[in-house]
């Protein structure tokens, strides 16, 4: 198979990143000197042990969090707060969803800064709960909903802002093996209708691979770049037919090699 | 992790079977203390029979003297209340969103928070006589407490996430606060209010006994207390306050479930 990808110009760039968190004897060195870019309309999967700084650096690049020393640049300009155009759904989704607020007030939260008009509100708050198939719970409160449901709210209310870079922290974690199949395709055809930028954290190889045009694989913490593996499988990918192609296999058995030496002794047992 | 069902878990808790419990732990009361005072065990008139103190609160509930002593109390209760929600609120929303604030607030309110209303009585006497200033600024000071209390925590401890997940979409601080701290303070705010207004009932009772003055419930218990041997009136006259005590909670605690299910439900799952 031929392994070509179209030059895209940088769109992001992490340069010399570290970040600590506290100082002197219980500072925790969570990321040491991470380099890379991101092209405008890539897809970045990013995998890496437990706890080896994975969402640390998704709150620096969103501007949430300043690093300690190295810089993020989007459009060539250093972030120092969080950027217009850009949204995180978090690892912990369920604390990031308003308890006070319905499924579709949730979504519609981030549009209400955005001065759209009503009509349009409406229509990206039900296309996007339509999407990860939670139209019939649009009027409940996230709290009545389950872990994998309220997960899919916080993945609609991100696409429902249709942002230039989307962040994503673990998004599938609570879903089942058919949702994660139907969310992954949902993901990347939004991120091919919008030409959406998407930096996506997961512990799954498989997922990982599926997704990319690049894999960075971190090492454990504090994280740095382990290696950066081009992803040159065809698209439009198929749940079944990517997922058993020679080059596919060989991918995945790359990344996983990369991983286990990085995940060492500490946390054999431990998926990634 | 995850809180699904929590809400229904919380309400199928047959709320049908802990009121007839209560009904019947009122009713046993009553029964034993009428048998004790027939059984002539206790001087009555020291401990009238329960039946006669019963009677006794009937028709005080129809006599209008008695109502506009009540009346009196209740307008003390409700101006004192509604000044302490509109010195206590904003203040606290102040001290709880700006960490500097915060800290600097802490210690003073700390210092301040243990004297007892109660023990103040003689200073609001000394300040400003025995009228309703009197009366108005014991209740204003003892209900600001649970209020400013419950403010200041209630937006101070907002959710990092959930802070962040708002300033990750754009928003600046003061929508932050607006649209996510105060939404998430407000069960805490609701419930100092909740606890200030049992607090401010108190007080105003207290005043009114200790100062006398020329309306309240407090004052008509002092009247009928001092003017003759039989206390059932006295008694009488507790019951209602207690019954008043009741009542005003169960008001606001309804208020509470309907508007605050989803905090109820947070609680419960987490
Ligand atoms: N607020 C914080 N204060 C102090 N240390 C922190 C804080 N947040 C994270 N850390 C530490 O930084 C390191 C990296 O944490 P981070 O949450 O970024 O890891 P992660 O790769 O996202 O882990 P996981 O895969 O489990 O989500 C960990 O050692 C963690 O203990
Ligand atoms: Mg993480």
């Amino acid at each position: 198979m031929t392994v070509t990808r179209a030059p895209r110009p940088d769109l992001l760039a992490v340069a010399g990143l570290c970040h600590t968190y506290g100082a002197g004897a219980v500072a925790t060195v969570a990321i040491d000197d991470l380099d890379f870019e991101v092209g405008q309309g890539e897809f970045l999967s990013i995998v890496g042990p437990s706890g080896c700084g994975k969402t640390t650096l998704l709150r620096c690049v969103s501007g949430l969090q300043h690093p300690t020393a190295g810089t993020v640049t989007l459009h060539g300009e250093a972030i120092s707060d969080v950027p217009e155009g850009m949204a995180l759904v978090f690892q912990d989704y369920a604390r990031s969803l308003f308890p006070w607020m319905s499924v579709s007030s949730n979504v519609e939260f981030p549009l209400s800064r955005l001065r759209l008009p009503r009509s349009e509100r409406r229509e990206r708050i039900g296309e996007s709960l339509a999407a990860v198939r939670l139209d019939a719970a649009a009027d409940k409160y996230p709290w009545q909903l389950s872990g994998g449901m309220q997960q899919r709210v916080a993945i609609a209310r991100a696409l429902a802002y249709r942002p230039e870079v989307l962040l994503m922290d673990e998004p599938f974690a609570s879903v089942d093996a058919q949702t994660r199949a139907d969310l992954e395709d949902l993901v990347l055809d939004v991120w091919r209708r919008f030409s959406v930028t998407i930096l996506f954290v997961t512990h799954d190889i498989d997922e990982s691979v599926y997704l990319s045009d690049r894999v960075l694989v971190l090492s454990r913490s504090p994280a740095s770049v382990v290696a950066d593996i081009p992803v040159g499988l065809p698209r439009p990918r198929d749940q079944i037919e990517t997922k058993s192609a020679d080059g596919f296999v060989r991918l995945r058995a790359e990344v996983a090699r990369l991983i286990r030496p990085a995940r060492g002794a500490e946390t054999a047992g431990t998926s990634i | 992790m995850s809180r699904e069902h929590s809400g229904t878990v919380e309400r199928s808790r047959l709320p049908g079977s802990t009121f007839l419990l209560g009904l019947a732990g009122v009713v046993s009361a009553f029964a034993i203390l009428e048998a004790i005072t027939r059984a002539d065990l206790v001087d009555r008139t020291y401990l009238p029979p329960a039946s006669t103190v019963l009677i006794a609160t009937a028709q005080l509930l129809v006599d209008p003297e008695f109502l506009g002593h009540v009346a009196s109390t209740m307008r003390a209760w409700a101006f004192g209340l509604g000044l302490a929600i509109i010195v206590a609120v904003p203040l606290g929303i102040a001290f709880g969103a700006f960490d500097r604030v915060y800290r600097a607030s802490r210690a003073l309110v700390e210092l301040l928070r243990p004297i007892p209303s109660v023990a103040l009585i003689p200073l609001a006497i000394l300040l400003f006589g025995q009228g309703l200033q009197y009366k108005l600024s014991l209740i204003l000071y003892a209900s600001v407490w649970p209020i400013l209390f419950n403010t200041i925590y209630g937006v101070h401890d907002v959710d990092p996430i959930a802070k962040d997940t708002a300033r990750g979409f754009g928003f600046g601080p003061l929508s932050i606060l607006r649209r996510v701290a105060l939404p998430s303070a407000a069960p805490f705010v609701y419930t100092g209010i909740r606890v200030a207004a049992a607090v401010a009932l108190i007080l105003a009772i207290s005043a009114e006994l200790l100062a006398g003055g020329s309306q309240g419930i407090g004052t008509w218990m002092l009247l009928v207390g001092s003017g003759s041997v039989d206390r059932t009136l006295v008694y009488a006259g507790t019951v209602v306050t207690g019954l008043l005590g009741l009542a005003i909670n169960w008001v606001l605690v309804s208020g509470e479930r309907r508007l605050f299910a989803w905090h109820r439900a947070r609680q419960a799952g987490s």
